[in-house]
């Protein structure tokens, strides 16, 4: 059961051939055995949880239930969830209970989904190995020694250990689908708008957006139909027409069903820095694309390299006043021991963040201020417009765009923790998506050395629908999706 | 632009977090390699390039001036810090969210 | 040497809306402490700002009533800076790009001693939109929390318009001139209460001086948050001398902002310049241009009262008031609707107006009270009027029932029928009183067929006695000039 789809698991629960409750329990029975060693999840409520799968067995017996009903999932510790402790993965909000739901929590609750529980994350969701969060690293679960990705972590090794049905994460520079890539599952990052970011603790406004983690494109779907829609809370809230994203996956199954779809290989994205084996995986990849039908086609996103300074700017810039509200006097943390207002301050916020969150604050703060805001503000966000534009030209040549989600495999956990240059550049192949705007997703494509390795999916604007389709095409041909790590291998698990 | 210490404790004050001469050091190393990173933006000429705030060219939304919020004083003041400074009380008192004395 | 002093004001005016300027808080003021701040006003993670429709029409008004350029698209910043009553870190107001660009208005500034009243037109630089902070509460009494500062975020997040004038301004009376206009402006097009007290309307003054006939502006000193004009005009005053007197003795200015204490009168530096703030400003990345397009300024400007200027050359054109008349009714709106609601309830303009700007305003100044609370209605005063009019009593007798209805009675014919105030103009009676009234001082009529016309005037006072004074003073002339004529 663990490793079907949330149709599968849909029609379980449909069919009476298991309770919500049930399936929840074994769910946080598995989570008992292994999230002492991953710790995927950092807050836990089973009383909580367990009445969310009793009123879903409710719903389900009275006939209204949706297609995720009674469905255990993992939430990212990004989303205020009411009466569950949400940190954001930091000190700062160790004991912060939410008031009151995110608009993403909503929409799993009105569609009856049950919540497992929160899930570990880099701080303020600020790195690309979870090794920044105040609650420990995580560890991959196809490889304990090695990081899960970040800043997503605790949702993707969830999802890779099956310690949940699916999950959310949410993606400002590539915080789902680098970590979809490391653990080998499917993730996608939609269009900026599409989901409501009302109650998702901000990092970098312009650039976050809340996606679906899980093992499948079909299960992305299911689930981008609970989370898109219009929130009027939100003001950069698309108000786009509601769509059933599982609408084309019936027709990928024929032959060639790619047939006239144009993918375009950026050639930037297979230059250096890219590692080989991760290359190949790609190459053999895109092969079996041309299999189904479709056309490849060279394009260029020249300035693709700029993406990794323009969003070292613009995030932190934006991270450093979205984090001045943590000052210690409403909730969150406070010193003990302070002299005045501003030692209160400097103190709190001192003690409640991590050295990376400290640091983007400080490069955030440096680049906003008085005399050299043009030189890098301002300058950033003239690059972002060129980037944008590159992915607008791409878009004339090609329907998809096809590339490595991040240049290596899972590293080992410490190997970049204390070098944030070697870390930023993790992102090389997602960042431009997140500063266009664009839906961008990763999905297994095999392994390289035991660890496996994303190909990433870059679509035009709201064009989820496509993006999923063409995954799934390819999850019909192939099986890396269904690839699970064995759990029970490692000494000492158990 | 090369940064130097006074750079440091200078945003480290904008940004209210407190710092030491050590701390100082070591940040001022692992900033400058960031803004290293970040100089490569200035290889490109972008004269007569619209700044992109929103990747979507949209108009802000208007909301009807109607109250929707209700008084939520008591759940909202329940998960207030502790007052510090020897007192393990909630920093609130009468409603009132408690800080250091405001001098102005 | 001679100074001169140079002035500009950045007003905050609280819009007059429902709720907050990004969430559905209400601004009623008054309210127990934190009890209307939401979870947008305390800035809960998570939570984002959706603009107050209302806020927008509320800016467009005031541009459009101070002939500005209304911005297609402006656009919402993020001012930086820590501050317990600033629940984000950060306020979101319009920096680069305002919602209002250049515009003016023209004061009336009185005459002062020997100067002479006289206009001018003071150039609005620009108005934006942007949020309230919270009120820090002091001197807490409870013993266990001394040394702390209380802070209420009920006000925090209310819309504010922020208005900004050239520094065209040359003394504490252009200033305060200036400011009472603009308050009562803001109130005409009904976009603020203007309630002082309440912090409704706050003047921010920057003040600087230099050698009269110089081009050069002298460092400015910011005087903060004055909320009377009483106030503004002695802490000009002060500002004024000081820095002058500073500059005298050799000193130099250092920009810095300050603040009047009215208890001594005086000014005191609460920030330097080199402690000033390095805000850092960027593009609000939760808020979209806001765009105003001329379809909405044409649906604003429907909705929009007829502004003071032109109320007053109409009511010069169509009553034929004076210019001065026609001022002093367009000085209020509400002034203004009570006089139209007279003339429009069928009182000539000229006596409604003598009325409103005398016995009524009168009345008012002495009790205290604004127009929209006098007891005698705007209706009540037409039909008195209409009584004086068609000679049912004489100017005299209504001051009498005018008094009676302010003192609560309602009825005009009610009072006069009561007061027995009714004109006698039944010509046969007054003929016959006055003959009696002639009988009766021979001595009187001598002295004017002598030539002392003085003595006319003091029959006439006889007859008006003889009649207690009902009779209708005209009649009582034209028929006293007849018979003395014989």
């Amino acid at each position: 059961m663990i490793n079907s789809s949330l149709k599968t698991l849909s029609q379980m629960l449909a069919k009476k051939e298991i309770s919500s409750v049930e399936m929840t329990q074994t769910f946080l029975n598995r989570i008992h055995q292994f999230n002492p060693t991953i710790n995927a999840y950092i807050a836990l409520d089973e009383a909580k949880t367990l009445a969310q799968a009793k009123a879903a067995d409710a719903r389900i017996a009275a006939g209204n239930a949706e297609p995720l009903t009674g469905i255990p999932f993992a939430q990212k510790d990004i989303f205020c969830a009411k009466g569950w402790r949400t940190t954001c993965g930091s000190k700062m909000l160790e004991n912060f209970i939410a008031p009151y739901d995110a608009h993403v929590i909503s929409q799993f609750d009105n569609a009856g989904a049950v919540n497992l529980g929160k899930t570990n994350m880099d701080e303020f969701a600020m790195g690309s190995s979870n090794e920044t969060s105040y609650f420990g690293g995580v560890k991959n679960p196809w490889n304990f020694d090695r990081v899960p990705g970040g800043s997503s972590g605790g949702s993707a090794a969830a999802v890779a250990a099956r310690l949940c049905a699916a999950a959310t994460g949410t993606d400002t520079g590539g915080s789902i689908r680098q970590p979809a890539s490391l653990c080998g599952f499917t993730g996608l990052k939609p269009t900026y708008g599409l989901v409501s970011r009302y109650g998702m603790i901000a990092f970098a406004s312009s650039l976050d957006q809340a996606g679906p983690m899980a093992k499948s494109a079909e299960d992305c779907a299911m689930m981008l139909n609970v989370m898109a829609g219009f929130d009027e809370r939100d003001s950069t809230s698309l108000n786009h027409p509601k769509e059933d994203y599982t609408r084309g996956l019936a027709g990928m199954s024929g032959d060639k069903p790619l047939k006239g779809l144009k993918i375009g290989l950026p050639k930037e994205y297979f230059a250096d820095g890219l590692d080989a084996g991760v290359a190949k995986v790609v190459q053999d990849a895109i092969v079996e694309y041309r299999k189904l039908g479709a056309e490849t086609v060279e394009i260029s996103l020249p300035n693709t390299k700029l993406s990794i300074p323009v969003y070292y700017v613009l995030a932190p810039a934006e991270a450093s006043s979205n984090l001045s509200r943590y000052d210690g006097v409403r909730y969150g943390h406070r010193a003990a021991e302070y002299t005045d207002l501003t030692d209160m301050y400097c103190k709190s916020r001192a003690e409640g963040f991590g050295a990376e969150v400290k640091r983007r604050i400080l490069i955030g703060t440096y680049v906003l201020s008085a005399g050299y805001y043009d030189a890098y503000y301002l300058k950033a966000q003239q690059i972002r417009h060129l980037i944008a534009d590159d992915f607008k030209q791409a878009f004339k040549e090609c329907d998809i765009i096809m590339g490595p989600t991040a240049p290596s495999t899972a590293f080992r956990a410490g190997e970049k923790a204390d070098d944030p240059v070697a870390m930023y550049l993790q992102d090389v192949y997602t960042i431009a998506t997140n500063l266009a705007g664009l839906p961008g997703m990763s999905i297994p494509a095999g392994f390289d050395k035991g660890l496996p390795v994303g190909l990433q999916l870059m679509g035009n604007y709201f064009d989820e629908a496509r993006m999923l389709d063409v995954a799934h095409a390819y999850q019909q041909v192939t099986d890396w999706h269904l690839q699970m790590p064995d759990l029970k291998a490692p000494e000492g698990l158990k | 632009m090369a940064l130097n210490i006074t750079d440091i404790k200078r945003i480290a004050h904008l940004a209210r977090l407190e710092i030491n001469e050590q701390e100082a050091a070591a940040t001022l190393t692992k900033l400058s390699g960031i803004l290293g990173l970040i100089e490569q933006m200035q290889a490109i000429d972008t004269t007569g390039i619209t700044p992109m705030s929103h990747s979507q060219d949209v108009v802000q939304r208007l909301r009807e001036d109607v109250v929707t919020e209700t008084n939520q004083r008591e759940a909202f003041q329940k998960i207030a810090p502790v007052l510090g400074n020897g007192s393990a009380k909630q920093a609130v008192d009468g409603g009132l969210y408690l800080v250091p004395q405001v001098i102005e | 040497m001679e100074w001169e002093v140079v002035i500009g004001l950045e007003t905050h005016t609280q819009l007059k809306t429902n709720t907050k300027i990004f969430s559905g808080a209400s601004t009623a003021f008054g309210a127990e402490p934190n009890t209307q701040a939401c979870e947008v006003s305390i800035a809960l993670p998570g939570v984002l700002p959706v603009l107050n429709k209302q806020a927008v029409e509320c800016a467009i008004k005031f541009g459009l009533a101070v002939n500005a350029e209304i911005a297609r698209r402006s656009v919402f910043a993020r001012k930086n800076y820590f501050y317990p009553d600033l629940p984000k870190g950060y306020q979101i107001s319009q920096y680069e790009l305002p919602v209002v660009g250049k515009g003016a208005v023209t004061i009336q500034v009185p005459a002062v001693g020997k100067n002479a009243a006289y206009e001018k037109v003071i150039n609005i630089t620009r108005a934006h939109l942007e949020e309230d902070a919270g009120k820090s509460v002091h001197g807490l009494s409870n013993q266990s929390i001394e040394g702390m500062s209380g802070i209420d975020l009920n006000r925090a997040g209310t819309p504010l318009l922020e208005i900004v004038t050239e520094p065209d301004m040359r003394s504490a009376a252009e200033a305060v001139a200036y400011a009472k206009k603009l308050h009562e402006l803001v109130q005409w097009i009904d976009i603020c209460d203007g309630n002082m007290q309440e912090g409704s309307f706050r003047c921010d003054v920057n003040v600087s001086v230099r050698p009269k006939g110089t081009e050069k502006l002298g460092t400015r000193r910011e005087i903060k948050n004055l909320n009377s004009f009483k106030f503004m005009q002695q802490a000009i005053e002060y500002e004024t001398r000081w820095q002058i007197e500073t500059l005298e003795d050799g000193g130099t200015i250092h920009q810095a902002t300050v603040l009047f204490n009215p208890d001594t009168g005086e000014t005191r530096v609460m920030r330097s310049k080199e402690e000033a703030n390095d805000y850092r400003y960027f593009p609000d990345p939760d808020l979209l241009p806001l765009e105003v397009t001329e379809a909405d300024k044409a649906r604003v400007k429907a909705e929009m009262p007829e502004l003071p200027e032109v109320m007053k050359a109409r009511f010069e054109a169509e009553y034929g008031l004076t210019s001065y008349d026609a001022s002093t009714l367009t000085s209020s709106r509400d002034l203004a609707d009570y006089f139209v609601a007279t003339v429009n309830a069928g009182a000539d303009a000229k006596p409604a107006a003598n009325w409103v700007m005398g016995s009524v305003s009168a009345k008012l100044n002495a009790e205290d009270k604004p127009i929209n609370a006098s007891p005698v209605t705007a209706l009540q005063l037409a039909q008195l009027l209409k009584r004086i009019n068609d000679n049912t009593i004489s100017n005299n007798a209504a001051k009498q029932v005018f008094e009676a209805m302010w003192a609560g009675e309602v009825d005009v014919d009610a009072i006069i029928e009561k007061l027995g105030l009714k004109q006698v103009s039944d010509s046969g009676a007054i003929e016959a009183m006055i003959d009696e009234v002639l009988a009766a001082n021979p001595a009187m009529v001598a002295e004017f067929k002598a030539g002392k016309e003085k003595a006319f005037n003091a029959l006439v006072g006889q007859a008006m006695k003889a009649s207690k004074g009902k009779a209708n003073p005209a009649q009582v002339n034209e028929i006293l000039k007849k018979k003395l004529a014989n």
